[in-house]
């Protein structure tokens, strides 16, 4: 598909999901993908304690943007890697905002113990769909399963993103961010997360 | 080849500022690098670590700020160029070394990168270091993106070896953990050789000495204002009657807002990059003919303050605004919307923020000792034998999560090694027992001190050094007590248990605390001790399964398993809380059962609970 480079202005991608999912390889993929697409481009990232099972937040601004951070309500794309996270990071969307979630719910300490419940799923999507135009639900384990690991998940999940087409990011920049970020040993297999994941995205769009 | 030590290159690398630093510090020809890691700041540290020998760089890990920076500056006036990096609140521990070493300056350059951290994302408070160059008389950059950070590391090395006296390079959690595009130089291989001139009557800092040198760095200053007001680091953009006068990364804030807003032709931007001295000039310079002047920096008006000065010896009427009217907030990280509202607020223009969306309530997900961590295993033992009477204060590490339920194990914190000696005084006028509760690098970072004096005064505590072989929390750096390396396991360079019994305490266990039973036993034993005064320690060894499994690659051979006889005590969930567990309920009945997943086969719980077996991992 021929991508218009011309239209793109910016856009603000928040990224958030849980310590140990691969959120900041994610965000490290797309940010070399725009730089190798040669589109301006920073990331950022929380790093630290939040590692230790907490929740793990990072965002890619691309285009005519000089903030590195999204301030709320400035998502354009939330990439939950969670869903209970995905609506955690309500506050960051807009009413215009692509909402791609994994469906793959990461039991938090709290409920595991029974200190609180985790909310029906359905519900969450329900909430999501209220509030925003696009919620894209992504069977990220299953997808990532078929490639090879549940581990890549977090690749599909660029896959998802890179066939919703609001990056114009050719398919030799996505390649060549691939090798720059992922090991020689795992490329393989994550490259066939990737096509999986854009492959379901392209399903989704169309 | 390491990506930081690529020659130069036409394509630019994708960094995080923390890397940038280093890569312009490479390109300066530092050749010495000292510090204790901290967040936001570690990844400079650990990635001179990963580069040393191929770099040709002597990189050391020190056991504190303040030694770090003495280290550093040892190497500068050899004549050799050096760094120490450290997050905010290591300046404060480093700030004797830093105060008198503004005195006595430097022969090669020397820069202290200073890594703030507003909003506390991972810190105990969010004090803001610029204070401390105006304190010091410090010349300081602050970049706001990576390719800034590169470029000012390099010239805070030049201007230094100029004025012979170490800059400041402060950044924010932003700076260091921004990853943007960033050109390479090249980098010198030429290596200096050092080289120590003796002049005791500049370098001897007795008062006839520091007075001389006190004079001397007054007289620098002037000097420094006039590098600040015609560096190329402050410039200002835009044009029209409105002005907006900023730093560091709200740079970009206010460049988005502005933009948004569609006020490029009627607002001025003065962005301040070397920002102490202040450059005055400049700034009078740019308030002259403005009406009215808004102030955009995160945490303390350190910029505002200087830029009133400014207009009130200028004799200008111009209207400046910031923290002093409450438009910018004193807490916390700015963001482009926050800016957007301040400037409504100051000028007078529309803005219609967005929406926010709220969030109904939802399970919190802290953060959580790990699976199989060991230092959930000593709190547990601790709490079985102390109980929950006796106060607990704390230091800072992983195991400051033991404050969380359903451990709770956490009754006072301030600092790096506030643990020991706020026990001490606690014990001097409360009755309850006080145990505190300190990691093994935080005891060489700050406790010593404090268990030097609490034997001497007979404080009556017990000091349980956690020690898991390792600084876990900014990311396993090593420390003088480790034992682990990647080629297996080493005899330390420093022995903890000497170290205690050399300051003097006779009363000292090790345990590991992954066997309940024999620890609690120790720890009983401990008790009955202390109805006499005086120390006692307990060194609580095991190391962290996360940096154990990186380094040795053991496998595991074991997971945990609830059986049918569970009696649904819960006392696994109400008395370990470990991360494992998952409680489940039906209809009908309600259940407990491990996530083989996250089980590390620790074997703790099953310690405590005979319906818990283990059940061996086929291969």
């Amino acid at each position: 598909m021929p991508i218009d480079n011309k239209a793109f202005e910016a856009i603000r991608i928040f990224f958030t999901g849980v310590g140990g999912q691969g959120t900041l390889l994610a965000t490290r993929l797309v940010g070399e993908a725009a730089l190798e697409e040669g589109i301006p481009v920073s990331l950022s990232e929380i790093h630290g304690m939040a590692q230790r099972g907490g929740v793990v937040e990072s965002s890619v601004v691309a285009g005519n943007i000089s903030s590195p951070t999204v301030a709320d309500g400035e998502a354009d794309i939330l990439m939950a890697f969670e869903p209970l996270e995905a609506v955690r990071a309500l506050p960051k969307c807009h009413k215009e905002t692509y909402v791609i979630t994994s469906t793959v719910p990461i039991v938090p300490f709290t409920v595991a113990v029974g200190q609180s419940t985790y909310p029906d799923l359905e519900r969450l999507y329900m909430l999501l769909e209220g509030k925003v135009a696009h919620l894209v639900r992504v069977e990220a384990a299953d997808i990532a399963n078929q490639a090879g690991s549940e581990k890549a998940a977090n690749i599909v999940m660029v896959g998802v993103l890179a066939a919703l087409n609001r990056l114009p990011i050719s398919e030799r920049s996505w390649q060549e961010a691939l090798k720059r970020t992922i090991p020689e040993r795992f490329l393989d297999m994550n490259r066939k997360a990737f096509d999986l994941g854009r492959q379901f995205g392209l399903h989704v769009r169309n | 080849m390491h990506e930081l030590l690529m020659p130069e290159t036409d394509r630019k690398q994708l960094l995080l500022g923390n890397e940038a630093i280093v890569r312009g510090a490479l390109e300066g020809n530092v050749r010495f690098v000292a510090a204790y890691p901290g967040t936001p700041s570690s990844e400079i540290i650990d990635r001179f670590y990963q580069i040393a020998p191929e770099a040709n760089v002597y990189v050391e890990y020190s056991v504190n700020e303040k030694v770090s920076m003495e280290t550093a500056c040892a190497a500068a006036v050899s004549g050799v160029r050096s760094l120490c990096s450290m997050k905010h609140v290591g300046l404060n521990v480093a700030a004797d070394a830093f105060m008198t070493l503004a005195y006595v300056g430097v022969k090669a350059g020397m820069v202290i990168v200073v890594a703030d951290d507003p909003s506390l994302h991972s810190s105990q408070n969010e004090q803001d270091n610029r204070y401390y160059a105006k304190m010091a008389g410090v010349p300081m950059l602050e970049p706001a993106t990576p390719q800034e950070a590169k470029e000012m590391t390099l010239a805070a090395l030049d201007l230094s070896e100029k004025y012979q006296i170490p800059v400041i390079v402060r950044t924010t959690t932003r700076v260091n953990h921004c990853r943007g595009p960033v050109s390479l130089g090249s980098i010198p291989d030429e290596s200096p050789k050092a080289k120590f001139t003796k002049d005791p009557f500049n370098l001897v800092v007795v008062p006839m000495v520091g007075r001389k040198l006190h004079l001397a760095l007054l007289e620098k200053l002037p000097k420094l204002q006039k590098e600040a007001d015609e560096s190329p680091f402050n410039h200002s953009t835009g044009d029209g009657k409105w002005g907006i006068i900023t730093s560091g990364v709200s740079h970009l804030y206010v460049l988005d807002a502005v933009k948004e807003l569609g006020l490029e032709n009627r607002v001025k931007i003065l962005k301040l990059g070397f920002s102490y001295p202040h450059p005055k000039n400049l700034i009078g310079n740019f308030l002259a003919g403005l009406e009215k002047v808004l102030v955009v920096e995160e945490l303390e008006p350190f910029m505002e303050e200087i830029v009133k000065v400014t207009a009130q010896e200028e004799g200008l009427t111009v209207k400046i605004a910031g923290k002093g009217e409450n438009l910018i907030p004193r807490a916390f990280e700015l963001d482009s919307v926050k800016v957007k509202r301040a400037m409504k607020a100051c000028f007078g223009v529309e803005f219609q923020p967005t929406e926010i969306f709220s969030v109904p309530e939802l399970p919190q997900r802290p953060p959580n000792l790990c699976p199989g961590c060991p230092h959930r295993a000593t709190y547990y033992s601790i709490k079985k034998v102390f109980g929950e009477d006796a106060i607990y204060p704390t230091d800072i590490g992983c195991y400051t999560l033991g404050l969380l339920p359903p451990l709770g194990m956490a009754d006072f914190l301030i600092c790096m090694g506030s643990s020991v000696s706020t026990a001490g005084g606690f014990s001097k006028v409360l009755e309850q027992p006080v145990v505190a509760f300190i990691g093994d690098s935080t005891f060489f970072h700050g406790g010593l001190p404090g268990l030097v004096n609490a034997v001497s005064h007979d404080h009556r505590i017990l000091l349980v050094i956690l020690d898991n072989g390792t600084t876990a929390m900014t990311g396993h750096q090593p420390h003088p007590a480790v034992e682990l390396t990647a080629d297996g396991k080493k005899e330390p360079k420093v022995s903890l248990e000497r170290i205690v019994r050399g300051c003097g305490v006779e009363r000292v266990v090790t345990v590991n605390p992954m066997q309940t039973q024999k620890t609690q036993e120790v720890l009983e034993q401990i008790r009955s001790e202390m109805q006499e005064p005086g120390v006692s320690v307990l060194i609580s060894k095991s190391p962290c399964p996360l940096f154990e499994r990186r380094m040795l690659r053991k496998k595991q051979k074991v997971v945990f398993k609830v059986d049918a006889s569970c009696d649904m005590c819960k006392k696994c969930l109400s008395e370990l809380g470990c991360p494992a567990f998952v409680w489940e309920q039906t209809q009908t009945e309600e259940c407990i059962r491990i996530n083989a997943a996250l089980c590390s086969g620790c074997s703790v719980c099953a310690q405590m609970c005979k319906s818990i077996r283990p059940e061996k991992i086929s291969a």
